[in-house]
């Protein structure tokens, strides 16, 4: 995996995938090394991040490397019209490896075929989160003890949800039977059941999530975004859809989990926070090991 | 036989050239745009919603004095699927072939998504043909699928 860009999840063969996975193992065990002494990381956040641009800048810290970068394009020459091919091929020579995330989908495919250096996609608008999806495989393996045959739920805007798109192409790789819950007019894209089909394995459709919480393994829950709304009216109506709440949890499976990339709004209740069930902190923070394990690998250290 | 001479008459023969025949109806003038016939100083004619057997209706469109690399004809596949491409040399046909859809497309097509990269940075849109008959073309960059109908040439 040394010097490949990860842009898009199927950058990396299953194979690859589970390979970073067992080093996140390794770096949970052991997060503090000083591995990356001597390597400079570029973290160039075009838009808002919280979670991340702070886990990849702490993975980096607490494998003993340095942190170069921006959190907000409006005080760098991007503001006075420079290119991103400029700022890529600028940045490139300051650094070992850029993590980047910009609003402008294609941005990092882009970055990764003129940067002489590395890129990892922190999130190129609605099209890839590929950092988010290991971080998701880890928790799934680490609360089920396996990623094969497992039955998942996705909830929330299956449309836009890029978390989603990515989650369910790299779960295709390993039987998953998934239950796809969303407003009829945020319904998962055809280009991404496309993978399901491919893969000749089933999903199943609903608008209310009631029926399926007793049947799966994993719920993994998503914002209902307000801006994916031209009718403020509808957003309304739909935004308190999907309410998780503590009792709705109680008949679920031994091994069911709560998973949600975050930031959350108020499609879980905050009453599910104490329960065993909910995971979504600890699954936050899998996503330092996973990054360490990444930039560890692209970087042929390990 | 009597009735596909007729049917030639409609346009008039070419005695040198590049008839394109099996063109949709409403399909016509994009490939005259695709194959940047709106500059083209020889004669060009063409008809549309004529009859056709196999199709319903169809256009043709006949270019004199010029022949076309296989390349720069296979662009028009994209809007002309079955088009059929007929060399004449004094009024007779040397050679008869269909067009084919290209496996990937570089700097023909603009992606459909505003906000994909082709559309911000000086990068040519490339795009890998994942249905030929339907005409869906995914982005190499934001992954977006232009479909026919979402379609916009360069």
């Amino acid at each position: 995996m040394k010097n490949k860009s990860l842009v898009s999840i199927n950058d990396y063969s299953k194979e690859e995938q589970l390979r970073i996975l067992e080093l996140a193992e390794e770096f949970e065990q052991q997060p503090t090394q000083n591995i990356l002494q001597n390597h400079v990381i570029a973290s160039l956040f075009f838009e808002p991040s919280t979670r991340t641009r702070l886990s990849f800048e702490s993975a980096v810290n607490r494998l003993g490397g340095k942190v170069v970068g921006f959190s907000e394009a409006s005080n760098t020459s991007v503001k006075k019209g420079e290119s991103l091919r400029d700022t890529i091929l600028t940045v490139a020579n300051y650094s070992d490896l850029i993590v980047m995330r910009n609003p402008v989908e294609g941005s990092a495919r882009f970055a990764s075929e003129i940067s002489p250096v590395p890129i990892i996609n922190a999130g190129d608008g609605a099209n890839q989160h590929p950092t988010q999806t290991l971080l998701d495989l880890y928790s799934i393996k680490k609360t089920q003890g396996t990623l094969d045959n497992l039955h998942i739920a996705m909830v929330g805007d299956l449309k836009y949800g890029r978390t989603i798109h990515s989650l369910v192409i790299a779960m295709c790789n390993f039987n998953t039977t998934f239950h796809l819950v969303s407003p009829v007019e945020l319904k998962l894209p055809s280009s991404v059941k496309m993978h399901i089909k491919e893969n000749n394995l089933s999903y199943h459709q609903y608008t209310e999530m009631d029926e399926v919480l007793p049947i799966v393994d994993i719920l993994y829950m998503t914002r209902i975004q307000r801006e994916r709304f031209s009718d403020p009216l509808e957003y309304e109506r739909i935004k308190n859809a999907y309410n998780l709440h503590k009792n709705m949890i109680e008949d679920t499976k031994e091994n069911f989990r709560v998973l949600h990339p975050l930031p959350r709004v108020n499609e879980i209740n905050i009453n599910v926070d104490k329960s065993p069930k909910a995971y979504y902190f600890e699954q936050a923070l899998n996503g330092v090991f996973v990054r360490q394990a990444l930039m560890v690998s692209i970087l042929g250290l390990r | 036989m009597e009735k596909k001479k007729i049917k030639e008459l409609k346009v008039s023969a070419i005695e040198h050239g590049t008839v394109i025949d099996h063109i949709p109806s409403n399909a016509v003038f994009q490939v005259i745009r695709i194959l940047k016939l709106e500059r083209f100083q020889n004669m060009v004619l063409f008809a549309t919603n004529l009859e056709s057997k196999k199709y319903g209706t169809k256009g043709i469109i006949k270019v004199s004095n010029k022949f076309f690399a296989a390349e720069e004809l296979n662009k028009i596949a994209l809007v002309a699927p079955h088009a059929s491409v007929i060399e004449i040399h004094d009024y007779q046909v040397q050679s008869k072939t269909i067009v084919e859809t290209p496996d990937r497309i570089k700097g023909i097509v603009k992606c459909f998504n505003p906000n994909c990269v082709t559309n911000h940075e000086e990068v040519a849109a490339v795009f890998s043909v994942i249905d030929k008959e339907n005409t869906r073309l995914k982005c190499h960059y934001c992954e977006k699928i232009t479909t026919r109908e979402t379609m916009e040439f360069r």
